[in-house]
């Protein structure tokens, strides 16, 4: 288990480019910025509601590269082996799709406007991701 | 064009914002949910940060009578708490917990190259394609195309 430090300044000044970010596309698109709602939504998308999709997708990708680029090798790797990796990115992936939204839809964007739909979810999901780490980091290995 | 040139700024944005704060490390997110051990609160400055400056977007962009670059604003249609969102965020939160990605994280991990980002968002986007693999057989038993 990796401890790390309480990082205020740039946890800020991150989550307030964020917002930015989520502003630009709701006064640019009307669009909310979920990454999990950009991502699967593209399954069924055509022409320019694919277009901007992948055009944010791929800004995004490039955003962290750019600042890796800037700022020096950043760390990115998670702690956990190959089958929990597999399991874990499966169940993000169809729970974000069947809850409608992730940290950025319901926690940032969702909370942001008091959706109660957003406001429960972030609840629950923040809930049950401490009650699994929880298992993993004090029950599981005692 | 100009909206994908938007959307490609926004998400720049969003990726550098991501990076910034260290949120694209899963050791910081798992630091944060792990409320039992060496507790790194630097997650919720993030979303202080960033629900705040949204929140002044949002209000600012109800003096518009649309989006600069499209038709409509698209909120979500659904306004109460039903079954699919409880289910789907707890079981979203626990693969949150297992891997320490959410989806903007793990996309942005794999854009740099990290090998557990690259196999976390293969397998969220075979979780992706389930869901809807499953929606679009649901719809077909129920007669609606």
């Amino acid at each position: 288990m990796i401890a790390t430090q309480f990082t205020p300044v740039p946890a800020l000044l991150g989550g307030m480019l964020i917002g930015v970010s989520a502003t630009l596309l709701w006064i640019g698109l009307g669009r909310t910025a979920g990454i999990s709602g950009i991502l699967g939504g593209l399954a069924t998308a055509r022409g320019g509601n694919a277009a901007w999709r992948t055009a944010f997708l791929v800004g995004l990708m490039a955003g962290s590269a750019l600042y890796q680029l800037a700022a020096g090798p950043v760390a990115t790797a998670a702690p956990a082996s190959g089958s929990v990796l597999i399991l874990g990115g499966a169940l993000v992936g169809f729970g974000t799709r069947l809850g409608s939204g992730c940290t950025s839809g319901h926690g940032v964007c969702g909370i942001a406007r008091l959706s109660r739909r957003s406001l429960v979810a972030t609840a629950l999901f923040v809930g049950s991701a401490m009650a699994t780490v929880a298992m993993v980091r004090h029950v599981m290995r005692g | 064009m100009l909206a994908s040139l938007i959307a490609s700024f926004a998400g720049l944005l969003f990726g550098f914002g991501l990076a910034i704060s260290m949120m694209i490390n899963p050791a910081k997110v798992l630091g944060f949910l792990d409320i039992g051990g060496a507790w790194d609160p630097s997650l919720i400055l993030v979303l202080v940060g960033a629900i705040g400056t949204t929140a002044i977007g949002f209000t600012l962009a109800r003096r518009l009578d649309r989006p600069l670059a499209a038709q409509i604003f698209h909120g979500s249609p659904k306004h109460s708490v039903d079954l699919p969102l409880v289910v789907g965020s707890l079981i979203f939160g626990v693969g949150w917990g297992l891997v320490g990605y959410c989806p903007g994280p793990a996309l942005a991990a794999f854009a740099l190259g990290n090998s557990s980002a690259i196999q976390v968002v293969m397998a969220m986007i075979g979780g992706i394609a389930v869901f809807e693999v499953w929606q679009w057989v649901s719809r077909r038993i129920k007669g609606v195309s």
